[in-house]
């Protein structure tokens, strides 16, 4: 990470920070609901940052996310529910959990690659909510019915909303983990990590245990997103088997791709958009009907479809990566041409 | 054993569903190297164009056989169209159009038709023959028509020049280019197939599932894996893998009705069959990971 | 039995009313999303994912507020309707719900759709206190004023409807045994406790219990389980799509129980005729709404007007769908407690006026079949009447059931 973009990512965090105590003087634009919207956000850029741990630093596909994120939710839903712990105290629970849930799973998925793990995933994603309906697990999970939570409380008497309390709740907790993926990513592992991405049969020549490497690394990603999920389960206040429908996962792929593939900064601009994204197709769809005069109906679900691939089109390794490039194409131009191709070079070998 | 015979018939019902879906996915695979997520979709939009040809007094045969040419050229469209200029784009960025490409056909599709579920005429004779009772005439007919299905893909790809340029292009582009074999094209052309072999597939569903807009959600996971367990380059596979996933379904669910009926002890039941199915599905691939059928590709370092 | 829900007590309502008429003569009085000039009603529903064929819900009711407003709005007030897609996610459901009433500010909101979402919502609602009226759910938990005054229900309930089923069983039925194919969530398993607590002591009857979900290609397997048990009723509590799949199924592999269906796949041309008219005969559901692909109703007077209404207003609307009559109804049951508010738009009024309905006749409605609420009584269409599948349409017997009849 270069020193510019620790000075903006510092800047976007003291902004987060600072922003929701404006409420006195910007009532309408920071709202409880604004508030609440950018911490569905932030449990999305969690889950993501969980998915890209695996699939952008280990080079593992998964299709079936949101299968350890409705692990983390039920953790912690059954937890508050049956032993009314406390909710903060549900999202260590929910990671080691996911952690072992996922080290397990990573087992067999060394067999396999490619398509055969997307499968694998997939399959997970559809067998959960099944298995949540089982029948002997209904006196837990609540079956299909579900359980509904109570919305954490502020502490300590602190002057906030319920909603401003969750927000910085959630903030804290994903910085908390952001921080930690960078350090690890940084460190001896994270390089491992990546080494067995870009050729695992190198990484293992050199003494990387790649087995051992991959199946934490599963367990890891999976404790990520399961923390997601706590923080969901918290934040909605209901858990359900039609929470974590097989969309979910496909959508956590979304904001993965869309934000950018291996990139830290890209899981939290995916779990922006992955919010954004389906309130701008639904205003879009309106907005082409009302005042375009479409004759047709043009659903918001379509208008969803063509703006992933218009998405994709326009930068095909997400918008982190479009931005990168964008940057880079705009200060190279401004430069003589010998640091042109200086820079050229620089790119495709960060490429 | 009538139950079993019944699940068994019942459970190649569903793998013949299956392995026609799984058919058209081999078939985007060996010529593209990719999963096509929207697939199922494409089929269900083919299988409505044949509903509209049909409700304007066109005859079942003619109307399917308008919408398989018209599905080969919306597929040959959707790849020089909306693939081409992602040529270069990473897997996981295709995935993402694949799923765009989903949510357009089905909202689409939704728009046109509505999604109230209509009935679709079966073309086989309802004739009550020696199995009635195990296995519909329909059924039967599905079966057969994968097979027929299968047999011209094989007959193409083996014996006609055509089919001897694809699997070049597919599996070495360069050196396909380099003897004139005109791999764009090839590419589009494998789509298009693909679409033809989705349409004959969704024809055929609609009659057991009946025709609405999601009628391929489900069905094409079980495709996926059918697809898997025979090996995804293999047209022969995937059909047996789709048959297998069918079959070894329902004697789950069998197997957990059994056990409840003796012992009185539910541990399995419909709910699960899925998941116990896919649990065994992957443990198959774990220990065979090219799938049954498939060849093990030796990679050189 | 707790299906004495309608505790229905003459003075009581009439004093209820009585305060009601008064207060709407009193002076304007506005909460969030009333103002003069218009009226804010939220609504979600799921345009799109497994549940879109519910989406002409919102379509109709989007076009009836329409209709509203072209003939002046309700006491000289706009319909501003706001309906925003769920895709049938609770957690969606929760997000949008919170842009209603946080962002848009809306009055109250309406026929918000499905059981899991609407769960997802129904604290939130209550705790805000703003109105949560006529949701799209059968589940019975809607009509529940003490603990939850701010949402009403609209329909009858599943569970009061197959213990209906059950007591019809059990006096029609000999020796009976019975399987039941339920879809593994809330809405099946609503049906399926009312079942077994309408069979009470005899539930013994049920000889077999099995399952379907919603990403499941055929029933197929499920029916083949079922006959092998011998059952000579069959209780279908499927959707459309698998309702029709699964009576197709039960005589191709020739077996022929009595049939029970549930109402949400009581249509013609999307259940019975896809399952082949010759299979269905016999079958046995309730109805609280006409089915407008029934040809008993073909010269009904209220579904001429609803069909005139349909051409245009809904003029791509497919006129063969019930969910069309449903979306009709329940937002006429909507304006007329709107109206009933007067120049009173505030959360509570809207609710006392909800609780409100006096033997309302709602167009769409079964004959002899109105709705009437009270501050104790949540459930506005608690009635249904049997009726049999004869020919190509459904013949109504028997007398109109209310709960407490059943």
């Amino acid at each position: 990470m270069t020193a510019s973009t620790k000075k903006w990512l510092w800047l976007v965090l003291a902004l987060a920070f600072l922003v929701p105590l404006l409420r006195p003087v910007l009532p309408d634009l920071v709202s409880d609901y604004r508030l609440f919207l950018v911490s569905t956000m932030m449990i999305a850029g969690i889950a993501v940052l969980g998915l890209n741990l695996l699939t952008g630093f280990n080079g593992q596909i998964s299709l079936g996310h949101g299968a350890f994120y409705a692990v983390g939710a039920y953790t912690a839903a059954v937890l508050m529910d049956h032993l009314d712990m406390p909710y903060w105290l549900t999202l260590p629970c929910a990671a080691i959990v996911c952690f072992i849930v996922g080290y397990l799973f990573g087992l067999p998925a060394l067999k396999l690659e490619g398509h055969y793990l997307a499968l694998a995933t997939f399959a997970l994603a559809l067998a959960v909510p099944q298995i949540l309906k089982y029948k002997w697990l209904e006196g837990l999970t609540g079956g299909v019915q579900g359980i509904v939570l109570n919305k954490p409380e502020v502490p300590f008497g602190l002057p906030l909303t319920e909603d401003q309390w969750l927000y910085y709740y959630i903030l804290i907790v994903m910085v908390l983990l952001y921080w930690a993926a960078a350090n690890m990513l940084n460190s001896r592992s994270g390089r491992a990590m990546m080494a067995i991405r870009d050729y695992t049969i190198a990484a293992g020549t050199m003494g990387i245990d790649t087995s051992l490497y991959k199946t934490v690394t599963f367990g890891i990603s999976a404790a990520y997103t399961g923390i997601a999920g706590a923080l969901s389960a918290s934040a909605i206040a209901f858990v359900a088997p039609d929470s974590f429908n097989i969309f979910l996962s496909i959508k956590f792929l979304i904001g993965l791709v869309v934000g950018g593939i291996g990139s830290l900064v890209g899981s939290v601009v995916g779990g922006i958009f992955y919010v954004l994204v389906d309130n701008s197709a639904q205003a879009l769809s309106t907005f082409a009907k009302n005042d375009l005069g479409l004759q047709f109906d043009l659903s918001a679900y379509t208008v969803f479809g063509i703006l992933l691939i218009v998405l994709m089109y326009l930068m095909p390794m997400g918008i982190v990566g479009g931005v990168y490039y964008l940057v880079q194409g705009l200060r190279s131009s401004m430069r003589s041409p010998e640091a042109k191709a200086q820079a050229a070079r620089k790119q495709h070998a960060t490429r | 054993m009538e139950q079993f015979l019944q699940q068994v018939a019942s459970g190649l019902a569903n793998g013949a569903i299956y392995a026609c879906v799984a058919l058209a996915l081999v078939m985007i695979y060996v010529s593209t190297d990719h999963i096509n997520f929207a697939q199922g979709e494409m089929a269900m939009f083919s299988t409505y164009i044949s509903w509209q040809l049909m409700s304007w007094g066109i005859s079942f045969w003619i109307a399917f056989i308008l919408a398989v040419v018209l599905s080969f050229i919306l597929g040959v469209v959707i790849e020089r169209v909306i693939l081409r200029p992602l040529h270069n784009a990473p897997v996981l960025s295709i995935v993402v159009v694949f799923i765009g490409l989903l949510a357009i056909f089905n909202s689409v599709a939704g728009a046109i038709w509505s999604y109230l579920i209509k009935e679709y005429p079966s073309p086989f004779p309802k004739s009550s023959f020696g199995i009635a009772g195990v296995i519909g005439p329909h059924q039967l007919g599905v079966v057969l028509v994968t097979l027929i299905v299968l047999g011209l893909l094989f007959a193409f790809f083996r014996y006609t020049p055509l089919g001897l340029a694809m699997r070049a292009a597919a599996q070495n582009p360069q050196m396909a280019r380099l003897v004139g074999v005109r791999v764009d094209w090839m590419l589009a052309l494998g789509w298009g197939l693909a679409a033809a072999v989705g349409a004959v597939a969704g024809i055929m569903v609609a009659h057991i599932v009946y025709l609405d807009p999601n009628m391929m959600a489900g069905i094409l996971l079980y495709a996926f894996a059918g697809a898997l367990v025979g090996g995804i380059g293999n047209p022969g596979g995937a059909v047996l893998g789709g048959f297998i996933v069918g079959v070894l379904e329902n004697m789950v669910a069998f197997a957990g009705n059994q056990i409840e009926k003796t012992t009185g002890i539910y541990i399995i039941g419909n709910g699960e069959k899925l998941t116990v199915a896919l649990i065994i599905v992957i443990f198959v691939l774990t220990v065979r990971p090219a799938g049954i059928f498939g060849r093990v590709v030796v990679k050189r370092v | 039995m707790k299906t004495n829900r309608r505790t229905f007590v003459g003075g009581i309502s009439a004093a209820a009313m009585l305060s009601g008429s008064r207060s709407a003569f009193a002076q304007k009085k506005y909460d969030n999303g009333a103002t003069d000039k218009e009226v804010k009603i939220g609504h979600t529903n799921p345009y799109s994912g497994p549940a879109s064929s519910y989406g002409v819900i919102g379509k109709c009711i989007e076009a009836y507020w329409k209709s509203v407003n072209d003939r002046g709005g309700v006491n000289g007030r706009k319909i501003n309707f706001i309906t925003l897609d769920d895709s049938y996610s609770p957690p969606k459901t929760v997000e949008v719900v919170r842009q209603l009433v946080e962002q848009d500010k809306v009055l109250c909101t309406f026929n918000t759709l499905g059981t899991p979402t609407n769960t997802a919502i129904h604290k939130y609602m209550n705790q805000k206190k703003v109105p949560q009226l006529f949701v799209a759910t059968g589940a019975s938990k809607w009509g529940n004023p003490k603990e939850f005054p701010w949402t009403m229900g609209y329909q009858p309930d599943y569970h009061t409807e197959a213990v209906i089923y059950a007591k019809h069983i059990l006096a029609n039925v000999k020796d009976a045994k019975i399987g039941v194919l339920m879809q593994n969530d809330d809405y099946g398993k609503d049906y399926w406790e009312g079942f077994k607590e309408g069979m009470g002591k005899e539930a013994g009857r049920i000889v077999k219990h099995v399952t379907y979900e919603v990403t499941d290609p055929t029933v197929d397997s499920q029916v083949i389980q079922l006959k092998d048990t011998g059952a000579n009723v069959f209780f279908n509590i499927a959707i459309p799509k698998f309702a029709a799949q699964a009576m197709r199924k039960a005589a191709e592999i020739g077996w022929r129980p009595a049939q029970y269906l549930n109402n949400v796949s009581g249509q013609v041309t999307t259940t019975m005729k896809p399952a082949g008219f010759e299979n269905v005969q016999g079958v046995i559901t309730a109805a609280w709404l006409k089915d407008p692909t029934d040809h008993q109703w073909d010269n009904d007077e209220e579904l001429k007007i609803w069909r005139t209404w349909m051409a245009k207003y809904m003029p791509n609307g497919n006129l063969g769908d019930v969910n069309y009559v449903y979306a009709y109804s329940v937002s006429f049951l909507m304006e007329q407690t709107l109206k009933k508010c007067g120049d009173d738009l505030t959360h509570e009024n809207l609710m006392r006026q909800a609780a409100n309905h006096q033997k309302l006749r709602v167009p769409g409605l079964l004959p002899g079949i109105t709705v009437s609420t009270s501050p104790t009584d949540f459930y506005p269409v608690q009635a249904v009447q049997l009726q049999r599948f004869k020919g190509e349409s459904w013949e109504l017997f028997g007398e109109i059931m209310h709960a407490e009849s059943s």
